[in-house]
């Protein structure tokens, strides 16, 4: 077992375990958009930032890819990591608006502003899709392509991958359009009432993506 | 490429072959070393040796003449350069119909060219000797120095300046503990840009378990304007390899990669042949010189990528796949490539390795400051008088570096600014020009040593637009796998664009720096965490023209098009008509010989207009 400081206290964790794992056993409650149990780590949305090392010379890390460490000092709610959260979770509602789970991952924050440009990209990029894919049907249909802002989810040569079996669980597993609003509600800073109503995926993918059977969109139209 | 002798498998072999690389050359009377640099190679240097051969067959003197094409001299922007030995007479500017004076002159009468001679811009005055030129006479280039000397294609070159005696020393009389010791001594630090102690970090791979373990030489050297590491790969890449094989020696590594990015192809087929040389002398492969060391080299050639020269990311794109950085720990030592410990340094920091080891490292540590030993090279690029490779102790000042060396501003234009360390550093005014260049204080004062790229900024250069174009760079290079960085860095842009275009607020500003320490604070590896540099340094120390762009919507120099306009003076206006004839968006209107207008809504703000007028009429505001 590997002991460190967890918030000031002494916990223990089996050597390998992450940090993010630990923290939950505990039952400290640290906010993730593309961690999943049974899928790798690959720390890209950095919600579940912590800060580790001494005062003064400390850091934050993203807490799903670090691993326990010998008398590593950790705290899950220092000002640093909450400040940090909450900047990082306006952006992610000034990019995603329409997300259910950015909503109400925002909202639990205190995050009730949008000081930046709205967007309304329809999709983070936190790659939950694409290792579900890889991790759980050994699929890799699809996969993240390009760099930096370019970035994007796409199949090989921007086809539809013999590889893909319907599963249907990039969609299942995808942050933003898992758990879509439900219907026009009146317009808030959070929502952008009928905008939500197609599900945004549809007009880049359609075919190589939706598989959800009946999909939203197709249930609206009957 | 020369013909080798066989496989030498003792060190008194190696001093036997050097000694007879030097009767061979005993007829050698002269050394016509033409400069095969990037810049030279620009201005045509490749035919001026072609057509220098041929002179010098047609001549007979091809025994006696030795006619070296060699890695960058230094003065780039004075090329193509030729250096004619005895003498080191330092020719610039050289074109194909120099070459009889060259050879009728100086080789045969011994007399000066005096037209090709340099001139001193201080004092006016032409230098012979290329130890005399005030931009080489400041530096101290242990590194680059011998570059003149050396045709990268021939080890012979490099051995008979007493190229491997340090592979030598290392391997019969040091143990490579005792290399660890040395290196640590020393106190150097990576030269990549974060300054880690070199010996610290070998011996943390040193120490790790597991028997196959690797070393690898950065060479993706992606900052805009920085060619330091290809200067010495593409010139003298015997010293690159003969530090990384005293690095393998050191660390116990079998296997040693060169990660050189494609868009170097020169450097990329001159350690390729290094390689080969080496190798068919017995100074790589097995049991090297009858040490029992066995160490291979290969090259790995980068797919273009600014974010492979993160260690771990490079790693990755060894290995073949995507160059993304991943949290460390666990650190390369304990897994790198493969999975196997792993070290990974800098071009220049491995080309200090021999060096270091054959004049020991109290002899090493007499330069630089306390903290920051040996010497630097800096790419000084910009609006200075001698753009080019700089080798300076470090410590030395910013000031030194662009007034001394640099020969000052070019134009007589007034400093403005000057970006040290690329994209992730910053840029620092003219009351920092005294900080010494040394790691901690440059980060300190919110920049940072970086590679070692060095841009000067005349007062012609917008502060808005320098941080504007480091973060369109960062925002295409970025992975795009922390949404910090993506995300942020695209809307840091975003908001740049916006105090250019007038259209910001002081309310945008600090938001713009409340979101940038965010990118700094949350992103994963250097460059998302380094990325808001150009821009918060800029915020801190030229406030007064972020103020003017969003306050009084004015660019004050100039640069910023959405906030410029351009009008004609009638006073000056002659009413010639050129302007006119060379606007092309017919934005120009008036009688001739009579005052000319712009109309404001038509203008595009090309400038050509304001190129035009002899008459200094267009004025732009």
């Amino acid at each position: 077992m590997v002991k460190f400081i967890l918030n000031g206290l002494t916990a223990a964790a089996a050597k390998g375990a992450t940090l993010l794992e630990t923290a939950r056993f505990y039952g400290i409650d640290i906010p993730t958009l593309c961690h999943y149990d049974g899928l790798n780590p690959s720390g890209a949305c950095r919600l579940c930032l912590v800060e580790v090392g001494t005062p003064g010379r400390s850091r934050l890390v993203s807490s799903c890819t670090y691993p326990v460490g010998e008398g590593l000092n950790v705290r899950t709610h220092s000002r640093r990591v909450i400040k940090t959260r909450q900047v990082l979770l306006e952006l992610y509602l000034a990019t995603c608006p329409s997300s259910k789970t950015i909503q109400d991952l925002a909202s639990k924050h205190h995050v009730t502003t949008v000081r930046f440009r709205a967007k309304h990209e329809e999709c983070i990029l936190c790659g939950l899709c694409t290792r579900y894919c890889a991790d759980q049907m050994q699929g890799r249909a699809i996969g993240l392509v390009n760099r930096g802002a370019e970035r994007r989810v796409a199949g090989p040569f921007n086809k539809k991958s013999e590889e893909c079996r319907l599963c249907g669980g990039c969609m299942f597993i995808c942050p933003v359009c898992q758990a879509r609003c439900q219907g026009p509600q009146e317009k808030n800073p959070l929502c952008s009432a009928c905008l939500n109503l197609a599900p945004a995926c549809l007009d880049r993918y359609h075919e190589a993506m939706c598989y959800l059977d009946p999909c939203v969109a197709c249930e609206l139209e009957k | 490429m020369e013909v080798l002798a066989a496989r030498l498998s003792t060190p008194d072999q190696l001093a036997e072959y050097r000694k007879q690389v030097l009767l061979r050359r005993e007829k050698i009377k002269f050394q016509l070393s033409v400069c095969g640099g990037t810049g030279c190679s620009g201005g045509g240097s490749k035919l001026i040796r072609d057509r220098l051969r041929e002179y010098l067959e047609q001549q007979g003197l091809s025994e006696t003449v030795a006619l070296k094409f060699t890695g960058c001299l230094g003065l780039c922007e004075q090329g193509p350069l030729v250096i004619v030995s005895p003498g080191e007479y330092f020719y610039h500017r050289v074109s194909e119909s120099d070459i009889p004076e060259i050879i009728g002159q100086t080789i045969l009468r011994g007399e000066l060219v005096e037209r090709l001679l340099y001139i001193d811009p201080a004092s006016g005055e032409r230098i012979a000797s290329a130890h005399e030129i005030p931009f080489l006479k400041k530096q101290s280039r242990i590194l680059l120095g011998d570059n003149w000397r050396i045709d990268p294609a021939a080890i012979d070159d490099y051995l008979v300046l007493g190229g491997y005696e340090s592979l030598v020393k290392a391997l019969v009389s040091l143990s490579s503990n005792a290399v660890i010791e040395q290196i640590k001594h020393s106190r150097l630090r990576g030269r990549g840009g974060a300054g880690f102690p070199t010996g610290v970090k070998w011996e943390e791979c040193r120490r790790a378990a597991g028997t196959d373990k690797y070393i690898i030489c950065n060479a993706d050297e992606g900052d805009p304007g920085a060619f330091m590491d290809r200067s010495l790969l593409e010139g003298n890449p015997h010293l690159v390899l003969e530090g990384l094989i005293i690095g393998g020696y050191a660390v116990g590594a079998g296997e040693g990669v060169v990660f050189v990015r494609s868009e170097y192809p020169t450097a990329v087929n001159n350690i390729k042949q290094a390689i080969v040389m080496a190798e068919s002398l017995g100074l790589l492969g097995e049991n090297i010189l009858g040490s029992g060391f066995n160490f291979r080299v290969r090259v790995s050639v980068g797919a273009g990528a600014f974010v492979s020269g993160e260690t771990s990311a490079l790693i990755r794109s060894v290995e073949g796949f995507v160059g993304e950085p991943r949290q460390k720990p666990p650190h390369l030592a304990e897994r790198g490539l493969n999975n196997k410990p792993t070290v990974v340094n800098n071009v220049e920091t491995l080309a200090n390795v021999p060096y270091l080891i054959r004049f020991g490292a109290d002899s090493y540590r007499e330069r630089g400051t306390e903290k920051s030993k040996g010497t630097k090279i800096f790419s000084l690029v910009g609006k200075v008088n001698n753009t080019g490779l700089v080798e300076v102790p470090l410590g030395i000042t910013l000031r030194d570096i662009i007034f001394e060396i640099g020969g000052g501003i070019r134009g007589r234009k007034k400093f403005k600014a000057v970006q040290t360390g690329g994209p992730s550093g910053g840029c620092l005014p003219e009351q920092l020009l005294d900080l010494p260049t040394d790691f901690e204080e440059l980060s300190e004062a919110g920049s940072m040593m970086g590679s070692g790229g060095m841009i000067v900024m005349d007062e012609e250069t917008c502060m808005v637009d320098l941080a504007r174009y480091f973060l369109a760079f960062l925002k295409d290079e970025s992975c795009g796998n922390c949404f910090s960085c993506r995300e942020g860095i695209s809307r840091l842009l975003e908001m740049v664009e916006q105090i250019s275009r007038g259209e910001s607020s002081l309310e945008q500003l600090s938001l713009l720096q409340e979101l940038a320490a965010v990118v700094k604070d949350a992103s994963l590896c250097g460059l998302g965490q380094t990325a808001p540099n150009p821009v918060l340094s800029a915020i801190r120390y030229f406030h007064e023209e972020y103020l003017a762009h969003i306050v009084e919507r004015r660019c004050p120099a100039g640069v910023c098009r959405a906030l410029v306009s351009y009008s004609i003076n009638d006073q000056l206006c002659t009413g010639c008509g050129a302007c006119l004839k060379s606007c092309p968006s017919e934005a120009v209107s008036g009688e001739k010989k009579l005052p000319h207008h712009i109309s404001t809504e038509k203008c595009t703000k090309c400038g050509i207009c304001l190129e035009t007028c002899r008459f200094g009429a267009v004025m732009k505001q």
